[in-house]
């Protein structure tokens, strides 16, 4: 239970109601600093609702979520301004459904992640068109982070190209890359394996696993390949219906009864069953 | 022949003029899907503001360099309209950004009303006259009716003018972590907030960048007419939006391409035909543009986001 000693994220009875509907009811789980957190559940359980959450898109109805910074500080996400979630406290994420700006260059996607300390440099532009300033070496450096992340992610060559025109996978690991390119502590990924064929999810495990130990990035992810969630998560939350049924290590998860009912259904004549297992 | 190229000339110089006041209905349209229909009006307040600075220099202090004191009016016009336009995305859009998609258009509609009468009740109703200015024209030659097409040392600044703040506007918009930023919120503002770029301040700069481009209009227009008065704004604002919409709105080199399509047809429509249904050609053949090309010439079609 390390994530429970040094968490860098802290949801304390996190509730999310939309009208009558309530997506997230009660949760409170940790994500350890430096682990890979997953968060699963089946369809409808409210993973992208707790995600929402903590990236600003929605305001919780309850709750608290804190991130907790290296130095000890800690920030509250829920009260803070849409961007300064990523410029303030540091948390990046990715989408379900890629949302790169498709209309720009792989290279562009990039910099663009990079906009605020090349804004700084630049004295907010208008020193940089007169070329006052560390405008040149802070773009310099924006386009050198840039490289190294294109050549770890094997775009390299197609730098000049719209983000829109490349393959799938390569939209996804681009995603990734992006997030990475605005320095974050938190990086949440919704679904970064979902439409990957077995191949490219191999590769994505590695690049996940190459971003926690040279980049010391903690991340936070919702996946449904469970190969993904076994393979490379140090933690494991459970969602069913908005709250939370199961917390553990990736082993612990794989044979908690509630899980599997969670998943798979069950039949009715294993109901008392599964209920005398549980304890209920 | 002599009377076409004498068109085509004064038809790029008011289609230039045209183009830059486009930029800033595009730009804005582009990323929060708005038409400001106030833009007319801080062209027309650039083009007071322009004159105001213009006498002050010239009669009051006596400077004797028209160009220089076009220099400085020009910086000084669009430094004020910039504050003009910062301004009004602040306190009229800004607090209805989360509003239904019909008010920002309203309270637009409002400002531009505001505008006129501000300008109206403080400069007066009459049409205010520069005193002459640069009148030497330049003869590029002789027709064999004894016309001469000319070129005025005025065009040639205009359309100068214009280029060289286009280029220096592209680079901006092309080049620089601004530009990109802008470019970035006007596909999905949500995604940029997440990469940690204040929208708020990159939807500011764009109205401050579209008020400074119709600030050089305003300085120009005053240069070309040699007058200008409080509804002024009406009327080249139309046209310019006009402009945007057939070059493609949102589309930047769209704005420019519409603008001097725009001029053209005004003049040429005006030398063939006839000066009274002018603005009815202009619009027809947006009309006509439009049916063939809903999303103009160099729009892209609306792509649903997801």
């Amino acid at each position: 239970m390390r994530w429970l000693k040094d968490p860098i994220l802290d949801v304390q009875h996190l509730t999310m109601r939309f009208g009558g509907l309530v997506a997230i009811n009660d949760l409170s789980f940790m994500a350890g600093r430096g682990d890979i957190t997953a968060l699963i559940g089946p369809n409808g359980a409210g993973k992208t609702t707790v995600f929402n959450c903590i990236t600003g898109f929605y305001k919780p109805t309850e709750g608290m979520i804190a991130l907790r910074k290296p130095d000890g500080s800690h920030m509250l996400l829920e009260r803070l301004p849409g961007f300064s979630i990523n410029w303030k406290a540091k948390v990046a994420r990715t989408f379900q459904n890629i949302r790169l700006f498709s209309g720009m260059t792989v290279l562009e996607n990039l910099l663009v992640a990079q906009h605020n300390s090349l804004m700084i440099a630049s004295g907010f532009t208008f020193l940089g068109v007169l070329g006052i300033g560390g405008y040149r070496k802070a773009e310099r450096e924006a386009i050198e982070r840039a490289t190294y992340w294109l050549e770890k992610i094997d775009l390299i060559d197609r730098a000049d190209d719209p983000a829109g025109d490349l393959p799938y996978g390569a939209q996804r690991r681009l995603e990734i890359a992006r997030a990475m390119c605005t320095d974050p502590l938190l990086l949440c990924l919704d679904e970064p394996a979902a439409g990957l064929n077995p191949r490219e999810s191999l590769l994505l495990n590695e690049l996940l696993l190459s971003i926690r130990k040279d980049h010391g990035t903690s991340i936070l992810l919702i996946e449904h390949d469970m190969s993904v969630v076994m393979e490379i998560s140090d933690h494991v939350v459970v969602l069913d219906y908005g709250t939370k049924i199961s917390d553990g290590t990736p082993s612990e998860i794989r044979n908690d009864p509630r899980v599997i009912a969670a998943y798979l259904g069950v039949a009715d004549e294993e109901i008392e069953q599964v209920e005398a297992e549980i304890g209920a | 022949m002599e009377i076409f190229v004498q068109q085509l000339i004064n038809g790029l110089t008011l289609g230039s003029i045209y183009g830059l006041i486009a930029i800033g209905y595009t730009m804005v349209f582009g990323i929060i899907g708005m038409v400001n229909f106030a833009h007319g009006d801080v062209f027309m307040l650039s083009a007071f503001i322009a004159l105001i600075f213009f006498l002050i220099l010239t009669t009051w202090l006596g400077m004797s360099s028209i160009v220089l004191a076009l220099v400085i009016v020009m910086v000084i016009a669009m430094v004020l309209t910039s504050l003009w336009g910062w301004a009004i995305e602040r306190v009229a859009y800004r607090p209805l950004r989360g509003s239904f998609r019909l008010a920002p258009l309203i309270s637009a509609i409002g400002v531009s009303i505001f505008l006129s009468n501000f300008v109206q009740v403080a400069q007066g109703a009459r049409n205010k006259p520069t005193p002459p200015m640069m009148r030497d024209v330049i003869v590029l030659f002789q027709g064999e009716s004894g016309y001469n097409v000319v070129l005025s040392y005025k065009q040639i600044v205009i359309m100068a003018t214009t280029a060289v703040l286009l280029a220096i506007f592209w680079y901006l918009v092309q080049k620089t972590s601004l530009g990109r930023a802008q470019r970035a919120c006007e596909q999905d503002r949500k995604m940029a907030a997440l990469l940690g770029i204040d929208v708020d301040r990159t939807i500011s700069l764009t109205f401050v960048i579209g008020a400074a481009l119709a600030a050089v209009a305003g300085t120009m227009y005053l240069l070309y007419y040699g007058v200008v008065s409080f509804n002024d704004g009406f009327v080249p604002g139309v046209k310019a939006f006009t402009a945007a919409v057939l070059g493609g709105i949102g589309s930047l080199p769209g704005a420019v391409l519409g603008g001097l399509i725009i001029g053209l047809i005004e003049t040429f429509w005006s030398a063939y035909f006839s000066i009274e249904y002018k603005d009815v050609a202009a619009f027809s053949i947006l009309a006509i543009v439009l049916i063939f090309m809903p999303s103009g010439i160099l729009g892209r079609p609306e792509v649903e986001k997801v």
